[in-house]
């Protein structure tokens, strides 16, 4: 257990160097980042006083070293135009966007746990095959469309919901729902797949034959296999949605880190472009390892490897 | 005396294919009733019939089916999970994926004492160490706490075995309980499955195409061939005074040692067991028959030799 702890820690440090290295590069290949940051009507000297300002006529070996050297101390430096520190930007954008995810997971898992148990259970029915159909829907609809539509329903015409902002728990039902849209589909058919395998696997015969109630072969029996795949998909969602989230942050107007990226991409400010990239993909490769660490818990054969 | 278990013509259709065709048989309180007959005679899923385990598409009609006089027939789901496990229980061939592999070997022993008769964990635990030691499995403490992947496949088949026991079945069904393990543990389970049932006293239905075990451990016979019983009788006269074609076929296939010469080939049945369809008729096995004619295709009589013997076939005794 312990050296498949270490062995996953190393390999996540180097995803993580990786994508430090990719979002350096990355930004540097937009453009020169001094003319960009003096302006349309800045003058020769100006782009050099900026260049130097910044440091950024120094070797770009040294640079990325400096700001890698910083970073792995927590110090992301101060943002160009927000004149504060990354970090606290960062930090105070954050909880919006961990709100957002989370509560896009949560309902994406409310409906297709369900929905996905029982297309299993009643394989090739009609039901089965609505689900599916509903699945590969959900799957083809882009995510800022649906946003649109549901805001039209239920913002304007039925009033129900509020259309943007933070100011209460509603504001995040409507988009939440949108990111969950997206993942939907895939854990609903994950969660189908398994649970068919499962259904019909020697050890659920075993359970049945030992007279326990549909209640445990379906829910304790099963779906702790069935779960498996659908865990570490489930990560990989909720990565995907804190990230995605910079499109539905727009549409909703949701001051998050999503909002915050793209507000940074306008303004090239490219140290909070850097920085979102790096904390979004630390955040991603903690997901990926707590799902390994789950499906740990759940498979004993895995922990043995 | 009421039998345990009786199996009258009993049917199980796959759409198209029938896998038993009015096989009957029945098994009397604490005897060895051994079902033989080579791959594909539908031996399993007379098992999986009477326990209501067929997989998905599988349906059953029998005359009668009734265990200690209760017709399984009319039983819902929810009456036959009280039976199955409880006063019912079966063994699986495949000892390496019957068990569940997320849950450890005390977890699943105790669900079944829990479920059936309401005990404590305490008492569960107790009771499953008890009947691990029971099987021969040493530290039964240490077994009871790991996974089905830590135990080789004939400590997993103790362990099924020993579960199969949890709550003092008076019928366990075992379908081919060796077949997937080493010739010396076959040896080893088979012992310890008589040995269980002559100290408990229960009905053991044993399913085995294996007739060295049969000899050892069987107290009466079915012979099935192509979905039938095509005969039944009292070990050492089925052994003694075998009827049916087929019986005498799968006899010659057994080497005995002192009887088999080297310069003479062992005896082998030729072709291979036929899929029956919708509105077959006569005899399933006479394309295989030494003795088949014409009359083969017509509806064949059960013809008794005693109270306790009889076969299916044109032959008279």
């Amino acid at each position: 257990m312990l050296r498949f702890l270490v062995r996953r820690l190393v390999v996540a440090l180097l995803v993580v160097a990786t994508v430090m290295t990719l979002a350096f590069i990355l930004t540097r290949l937009s453009g020169d980042l001094a003319v960009s940051i003096a302006g349309p009507s800045a003058t020769q000297a100006d782009v050099d006083a900026v260049r130097k300002a910044y440091g950024l006529d120094r070797p770009l070996i040294t640079q990325f070293f400096d700001w890698a050297g910083r970073a792995a101390t927590g110090d992301l430096g101060d943002s160009y135009f927000f004149k504060t520190r990354v970090s606290t930007l960062i930090g105070e954008r954050m909880p919006v966007t961990l709100t957002l995810g989370i509560t896009g997971l949560l309902i994406a898992l409310i409906v297709s746990l369900p929905l996905g148990i029982m297309a299993a259970v009643r394989e090739n029915t009609v039901f089965d095959r609505i689900v599916q159909l509903v699945a590969l829907f959900g799957q083809a609809m882009p995510s800022f469309w649906l946003g649109l539509l549901l805001m039209i329903l239920f913002g304007l015409k039925l009033g129900w919901l509020p259309i943007s902002g933070t100011d209460s728990w509603e504001s995040y039902i409507m988009p939440g729902v949108v990111l969950a849209f997206s993942a939907i589909p895939a854990l609903t058919r994950l969660t189908r797949a398994g649970m068919i395998q499962a259904l019909g696997s020697d050890y659920i015969r075993t359970a049945r034959a030992k007279g326990l109630s549909r209640a445990s072969i379906l829910l304790k029996h099963a779906l702790r296999n069935a779960a498996i795949p659908v865990v570490a998909i489930a990560a990989v969602q909720l990565g995907f949605m804190l990230g995605g989230s910079i499109v539905i942050e727009q549409v909703f107007a949701l001051h998050g880190v999503g909002f915050l990226a793209w507000e940074s991409i306008a303004k090239n400010d490219f140290p909070v472009v850097q920085s979102v990239v790096l904390v979004l993909a630390v955040i991603y490769v903690a997901l990926t390892m707590l799902a390994d660490l789950m499906n740990a818990v759940l498979d004993p054969r895995l922990r043995a490897a | 005396m009421t039998a345990l278990l009786e199996v009258e013509r009993l049917q199980v259709r796959f759409g198209a294919t029938a896998a038993v065709r009015g096989a009957s048989l029945s098994v009397a309180p604490g005897e060895t009733h051994c079902l033989v007959g080579e791959s594909g005679c539908g031996k399993s899923v007379t098992a999986l019939a009477v326990m209501n385990l067929l997989a998905r598409g599988g349906g059953r009609q029998a005359e009668r089916l009734a265990f200690e006089g209760e017709d399984l027939l009319k039983l819902s789901e929810r009456g036959m999970a009280r039976l199955r496990g409880n006063a019912m229980a079966m063994i699986f061939q495949e000892p390496m994926t019957s068990l569940n592999p997320a849950y450890t070997v005390g977890s699943q022993m105790t669900e079944v004492l829990r479920r059936h008769k309401g005990a404590s964990q305490r008492v569960a635990i107790d009771r499953a160490a008890d009947l691990l030691a029971r099987v021969g499995i040493t530290a039964p403490g240490l077994r009871l706490g790991q996974f089905p992947h830590q135990l080789s496949g004939g400590l997993r088949q103790r362990v099924m075995i020993a579960m199969a026991l949890m709550c003092e079945p008076r019928l366990l069904i075992a379908d081919e309980p060796t077949t997937a393990l080493d010739v010396t543990v076959q040896a080893q389970i088979l012992r310890l499955l008589a040995g269980l049932q002559r100290d408990l006293g229960l009905g053991l239905l044993l399913i085995t195409h294996d007739l060295g075990v049969v000899a050892r451990v069987a107290t009466r016979v079915s012979v099935m061939y192509a979905g039938e019983v095509v005969e039944r009788a009292p070990t050492a006269e089925l052994f003694a005074n075998p009827r049916h074609p087929y019986t005498q076929g799968l006899l010659r296939c057994v080497p005995v040692p002192g009887k088999i010469r080297r310069d003479q080939p062992l005896g082998a049945i030729r072709g291979t067991v036929p899929r029956i369809g919708a509105g077959f008729a006569g005899c399933a096995f006479r394309e295989r028959c030494d003795f088949a004619d014409e009359t083969c295709q017509r509806t064949i009589p059960r013809r008794s030799m005693g109270a306790a013997h009889d076969y299916l076939c044109r032959l008279p005794a």
